[in-house]
C-alpha cells in the first residue's frame, strides 16, 4: 500500500526536528535545472547539479553515516535564499556550511574562493597565490571541481588567466548563466 | 566467508518498506492507531540504525520493530480494556506473555511466533507481513517454538 502523503511528510519532518538524520536532502527546481541539497546537523553539505538521487544517497551515506533521508525541513533556509540568488535579489549567502569531509589543501581553497564577490571573477593563479601555493594553479583547479556546494561556494566565479572558462563541474553552460545572472560577460 | 553488505542509506529501506510496514500495522492494530505506530517504528528504527553491524534481512528487522511497536501501544491501553478479563481469569493476554518468552529469538522466528500465538493472526497473513511463503511463516514459528521448548527444558 501507498503510505499517505501527509504521514510520509510528517515522519520525515519529525526524523530531522527530533535530531535522527546524519544527512536531511531535498531537491529543488532552479533555473540551470534541478539541485539536490544536503545538510549535517552542522550546515549545508551537499549542493549537485543533474542529481542521480539513489547515487548521492549513497555517496552521502558513505561520508556522513547512513542515515540519510530526504526532509525538506532543514533545507528551507538553504532553498530560500538559492531562489533569491536566482530571482536576483541576494548577492551573498548566510548559510551555515559542513565542510568538515573535505581535506585540508581543498577546505583552504575554498575558503578563499569565498572570499570572491557577487559578480566579479578570480583566476586559479590567484587563488593558489591567496592559499600561500603560487605554483599550484591546476591543483586549485581540481580542488574547485570537486566543490561539494558549487552555487553557494562560487566556483563559476574562477577563469582562466586569458579570460576564457576554462571548466567547470556543472557544465560550461551552467558557468556562463551563472556568471551572466551575475552581470559578467566574457569573451 | 561471509559477504559483507554495506548498511543503505536509510531513505532506501523506508522507500522500499514504508507501504508494508504500514499496512502490516493496520492489521495488527486496527487502522486509526497505526499512523501512530508507522512513525514510531521508523523513528526507532532511525535511532537504532547506527547500531546495525549487517545489513542482512533489514525487513525481517524492521517488522521485528513494527510488532515491537503495536505490542507495547497494545499494552499502554491495556489495563482500561482489560479489566474485566483481569477479574474473571487474572491472566495476561497471550501477546503480553510471549513478549517475554520470546526475547532472543531470531528476529523471524520471534515475529511468527508472536504474530501466531499472541495475536491469532494466520500464516497467510504472518506469510505476508514477512514477506515469505505460508510455508516458510509456518516453520519458523514451529522452530520459534521449538527452540522456547528446548529452552525451557535447559
Amino acid at each position: 500500500m501507498t503510505v499517505p502523503v501527509q504521514l510520509d511528510a510528517e515522519f520525515r519532518r519529525r526524523a530531522a526536528t527530533e535530531g535522527l538524520l546524519d544527512v536531511a536532502y531535498t531537491l529543488t527546481d532552479s533555473p540551470v535545472g534541478t539541485l539536490l541539497l544536503a545538510a549535517t546537523p552542522a550546515g549545508l553539505c551537499r549542493v549537485s547539479f543533474d542529481p542521480d538521487p539513489e547515487a548521492e544517497a549513497d555517496a552521502l551515506a558513505r561520508r556522513f553515516g547512513a542515515r540519510v533521508l530526504r526532509s525538506s525541513s532543514p533545507l528551507e533556509q538553504a532553498r530560500r535564499e538559492l531562489d533569491e540568488y536566482f530571482e536576483g535579489r541576494r548577492r551573498a549567502f548566510d548559510l551555515a556550511l559542513d565542510l568538515g569531509s573535505v581535506p585540508g589543501f581543498q577546505r583552504e581553497v575554498l575558503r578563499a574562493l569565498a572570499r570572491v564577490p557577487y559578480g566579479a571573477t578570480s583566476t586559479y593563479g590567484a587563488l593558489a597565490a591567496a592559499v600561500d601555493r603560487p605554483r599550484a594553479a591546476r591543483a586549485v583547479g581540481g580542488a574547485l571541481n570537486r566543490n561539494p556546494v558549487p552555487v553557494v561556494l562560487p566556483c563559476h566565479r574562477v577563469v582562466g588567466a586569458n579570460g576564457t572558462l576554462v571548466g567547470y563541474g556543472g557544465g560550461l553552460d551552467r558557468k556562463r548563466a551563472l556568471l551572466a545572472l551575475e552581470g559578467v560577460t566574457l569573451a | 566467508m561471509m559477504e559483507v553488505v554495506p548498511i543503505p542509506p536509510f531513505e532506501r529501506l523506508y522507500a522500499r518498506h514504508a507501504g508494508e510496514v504500514l499496512a502490516y500495522l493496520e492489521r495488527i492494530t486496527g487502522r486509526e492507531r497505526a499512523e501512530d505506530c508507522f512513525q514510531e517504528t521508523f523513528l526507532r528504527a532511525l535511532a537504532a540504525y547506527p547500531r546495525l553491524t549487517s545489513a542482512r534481512n533489514l525487513r525481517g528487522w524492521l517488522f521485528t520493530i513494527a510488532t515491537r511497536v503495536a505490542i507495547d501501544e497494545r499494552r499502554r491501553r491495556m489495563p482500561a480494556e482489560t479489566l474485566p478479563e483481569i477479574a474473571v481469569g487474572n491472566r495476561r493476554p497471550p501477546y503480553a506473555e510471549l513478549e517475554h518468552l520470546t526475547d532472543g529469538l531470531p528476529p523471524t522466528e520471534r515475529a511468527a511466533v508472536v504474530l501466531r500465538y499472541g495475536y491469532d493472526l494466520p500464516y497467510a497473513d504472518i506469510a505476508a507481513a514477512l514477506g515469505s511463503s505460508e510455508e516458510a511463516a509456518r516453520q519458523a514459528a514451529s522452530s520459534g517454538v521449538r527452540r522456547l521448548r528446548g529452552r525451557s527444558i535447559a
